[in-house]
């Protein structure tokens, strides 16, 4: 009888696997969208053989991220959607996408890199960008052996930046010690210098997940070069309770604390601080602490509040106006509140959009006017050189640092700038902070060459690979 | 008289003759679409889909064990697995020459002493009591696995990541392979599985389940049955926590063992059909391929005309509905269904 019980399990197993098995095959289910022809049905999708290139977007629009997710993704599409409109493309290349709901789920991720990766329609796929540290782990062994580039804007493992070990991992802009390291400069700064940061007390909140658990080695050893006193205090997922660890706070008295949250957790922490008498301006968010949507909820207790930022927030610059005109205002735009354009996840997704649709423009210099594969798109990437002159072309003066990547620096920018919450809008209220970058060089090779050494690899020469 | 009853066992010989070439034959056409599949479908689904089923089928056998077979009400499942999966990575970070087959073993025994040691309090407790201690386990190793940083040789972020997937000098590193290791790792484990629930320690945990005090009084060793149960389906979570760290995702934090794993692990059991090895893999396949098979065709069909966001939350609503109509329908779950479609497919099999 177990026999045929198996059997049966087994029949229906494979009858689920062929229902689902027509769309892996290039003939697209997938919750398709094309700037060429918007808001149409799938069979009106144009026959894009040789002419599109191809984002998957593993993006996540429910749960309890979405706020990120859907401000992020929304930047991104609308900025593709720009390049399609008012330029008809990268050089005549149309882009193309697709989006993949992951929750910001690990397993989920996977799943939708595996669909996704293979492109759409015969349009090659250029590069990941799955918002999460969580997934990006997941797929650090995928991408490098399928050969797409992973692209991690301001968040990451951090010894990814070391191109060296990673080649196709990038953590854009900010790796999180360069952002720890800022952050910790900028207090610095308000305290009167680095060398009044002996004594102080700073208490780290961070979010329980690989993203938040980043950047516990760099504080430590910064606590050790600088002479601070640092407390680090872990806030399970998703950060809706956090009472505990303010009465923790409390006892200890800090001058300072660093909130290392996203999503959920960071309105309850402001609120938190608020309820225990913690100044908020003594509260310092890190990037994904940095949003409208982050400050809003909790009300009151958010003014005065002060967070990182690589890119302001507003609608005040050439490429957000662009795509006002070319993409919101017909209709097209990604967004359902559009009370949310030019927010701060939004920008960053235009920024993200920037970055990627450069990096194609840059390889298309090397390889041809055509849709490139991810080997090829990850070139572009280790050649973009976005200086002021490029960035005022592009219309992001002002939005985002110059930035220049290269086969050994997978980060290219490592600046920032603080705002602060007036209870209404983000006010930028410093100039650009740097990161103590040749402190955390040697860190990040010291840790990614261990990583080269558990998995066997060979890091690559880069001077040879330039000399080609 | 004689000759009716000789004439009537004579044809009920035949049938059963018959009904054991049936299932003979279905098994058989298992195996080799078992063995062709890697052949037939994508890597996707090889690497996305299939290998995520039959860990999740594995860690399921687990449950079923401590709950459908030996009736212990568990919600720590994803805590053995993460236990499975950690000192599995541990042993292969210290000694790292050991073959991956001996450090999944060894994380699958790591869990069985964890699970033997959470299944104490089953010793004097039962029902939703012992679901609250069984809780504690969920959190108390979740908790364990973050604070202290050992247990991840001390990475950064706590991610762990998979050692090389090689076993005797054959490289499972590919889609396929994965699906390959798994296989190879599950099927002994079921067939397994299967025989022990059939042998006198099964007969053991059902005495236990359906009565304990009976089972005491005719001399069944109920604290033992009880622990040997936690210690086996733990051993079963460990070894399936270790094919979903470095099989599937490769790499693995505490917090993906979290409860909503345990739940996700007990629904599949309940669903499946408690007390059944097979309840587990249609449980599987239908709590990890019909959601993404909902996905993508509502994605074919909506995707581009319908919120992305609004999308997915229609697709939970439809998946909750199934569910609850399934349990309604059938409460005995999916093996019982599956059963009951073969029992009729044999009568029309054997219809002279």
């Amino acid at each position: 009888m177990h026999h045929s019980r198996i059997a049966l399990l087994s029949l229906a197993s494979i009858a689920l696997l062929t229902a689902c098995r027509p769309q892996n095959e290039g003939t697209s289910t997938d919750k398709v969208s094309s700037a060429t022809v918007p808001g149409s049905g799938p069979a009106a999708t144009p026959k894009s053989e040789g002419k599109t290139q191809y984002f998957p977007l593993q993006s996540y629009r429910v749960g309890p991220y979405a706020a990120g997710g859907t401000g992020f993704f929304g930047g991104f599409i609308d900025y593709m959607q720009l390049v399609n409109t008012r330029d008809s493309g990268v050089n005549g290349v149309k882009l193309t996408w697709s989006e993949c709901e992951t929750e910001y789920v690990v397993e989920r991720g996977v799943e939708c890199y595996e669909r996704l990766k293979g492109g759409l329609d015969g349009a090659p796929a250029a590069a990941m960008n799955p918002l999460s540290v969580g997934i990006a782990y997941a797929l650090i062994d995928r991408a490098t052996t399928d050969k797409i580039p992973l692209i991690t804007i301001n968040h990451g493992r951090t010894d990814s930046t070391d191109g060296r070990v990673f080649p196709y991992i990038f953590p854009l802009v900010l790796n999180p010690y360069s952002e720890a390291s800022a952050i910790v400069n900028y207090i610095g700064q308000r305290e009167g210098g680095t060398d009044h940061l002996h004594g102080k007390k700073i208490v780290v909140l961070y979010h329980g997940s690989p993203y938040g658990k980043e950047t516990i080695p760099i504080i430590d050893l910064l606590a050790k070069n600088l002479g601070f006193v640092a407390t680090q205090i872990e806030v399970p997922h998703p950060g809706s309770e956090q009472q505990s660890q303010w009465l923790q706070i409390r006892q200890i008295k800090p001058d300072w604390v660093i909130l290392r949250g996203w999503g959920i957790m960071n309105p309850v922490a402001l609120k938190s601080a608020a309820k225990i008498g913690f100044p908020a301006d003594h509260v310092i968010g890190n990037v994904w602490s940095n949003s409208e949507e982050d400050v809003t909820p909790a009300g009151a207790a958010g003014t005065g509040y002060v967070s990182v930022t690589t890119h302001p927030s507003g609608r005040d610059f050439d490429v957000i106006k662009d795509i006002e005109k070319f993409v919101v205002a017909p209709g097209k735009g990604n967004l359902q509140d559009p009370k949310r354009f030019g927010s701060v996840y939004y920008n960053l997704g235009v920024v993200n959009g920037i970055l990627n649709v450069e990096a194609v423009r840059v390889a298309q210099r090397k390889y041809g006017k055509r849709p490139l594969t991810g080997e090829e798109v990850r070139w572009g990437f280790e050649h973009i050189d976005v200086d002021d002159a490029r960035l005022k072309e592009l219309g992001a003066l002002g939005l985002m640092q110059p930035i220049k990547l290269s086969c050994t620096d997978h980060e290219g920018g490592g600046a920032v700038r603080f705002q602060q919450w007036d209870g209404k809008q983000w006010k930028v209220v410093s100039d650009w902070v740097r990161s103590d970058r040749a402190l955390l060089r040697p860190i990040i090779e010291e840790s990614s060459l261990k990583y080269a050494k558990e998995k066997g690899l060979t890091p690559r020469d880069c001077e040879a690979e330039a000399r080609l | 008289m004689s000759t009716d009853v000789s004439a009537w066992s004579q044809s009920e010989d035949v049938k059963m003759t018959r009904k054991t070439a049936l299932s003979i034959a279905a098994t058989v056409l298992v195996a080799a679409l078992a063995l062709a599949l890697p052949r037939l479908v994508t890597d996707y689904v090889l690497s996305a889909i299939l290998v995520p089923f039959l860990a999740l089928a594995l860690a399921a056998i687990g449950q079923n064990l401590v709950t459908g077979y030996a009736g212990q009400l568990s919600v720590g499942s994803a805590a053995f697995m993460s236990v499975g999966a950690f000192a599995a990575y541990d042993l292969h970070l210290h000694v790292p020459s050991i073959p991956l087959l001996v450090s999944f073993a060894f994380g699958g025994f790591i869990a069985a002493v964890t699970g033997a040691l959470f299944g104490l309090p089953s010793l004097r407790i039962r029902g939703f009591y012992l679901v609250a201690s069984t809780l504690a386990a969920q959190f108390f190793i979740e908790w364990l696995f973050t604070k202290v940083g050992w247990f991840s040789g001390n990475s950064a972020s706590g991610v762990i990541m998979a050692p090389p997937l090689v076993v005797a000098g054959l490289d499972f590193s590919s889609p396929g392979g994965h699906y390959w290791l798994s296989l190879l790792v599950v099927v002994p484990l079921a067939i397994l599985g299967r025989n022990l629930v059939q042998g006198r320690v099964g007969r053991a945990w059902m005495a236990v389940r359906d009565m304990e005090i009976a089972a005491a009084i005719v001399g069944v060793p109920t604290r033992r049955a009880k622990l040997l149960a936690f210690a086996i389906g733990s051993f079963y979570c460990g070894v399936a926590g270790a094919l979903w760290a470095f099989a599937y995702l490769g790499t693995v934090e505490p917090h993906g063992f979290d409860l909503d794993r345990s739940f996700q692990i007990l629904f599949i059991a309940i669903l499946g059909g408690l007390g059944s090895v097979v309840g587990p893999f249609l449980g599987a396949a239908f709590v990890v391929l019909f959601p993404i098979a909902l996905d993508n065709v509502a994605g074919g069909a909506l995707g581009s005309v319908v919120d992305p966001g609004l999308l997915e939350n229609v697709e939970k609503i439809i998946f909750g509905s199934l569910v609850i109509l399934f349990l309604v329908k059938q409460p005995a779950g999916l093996a019982r269904l599956a059963a009951i479609a073969w029992t009729r497919l044999c009568r029309v099999a054997l219809r002279e």
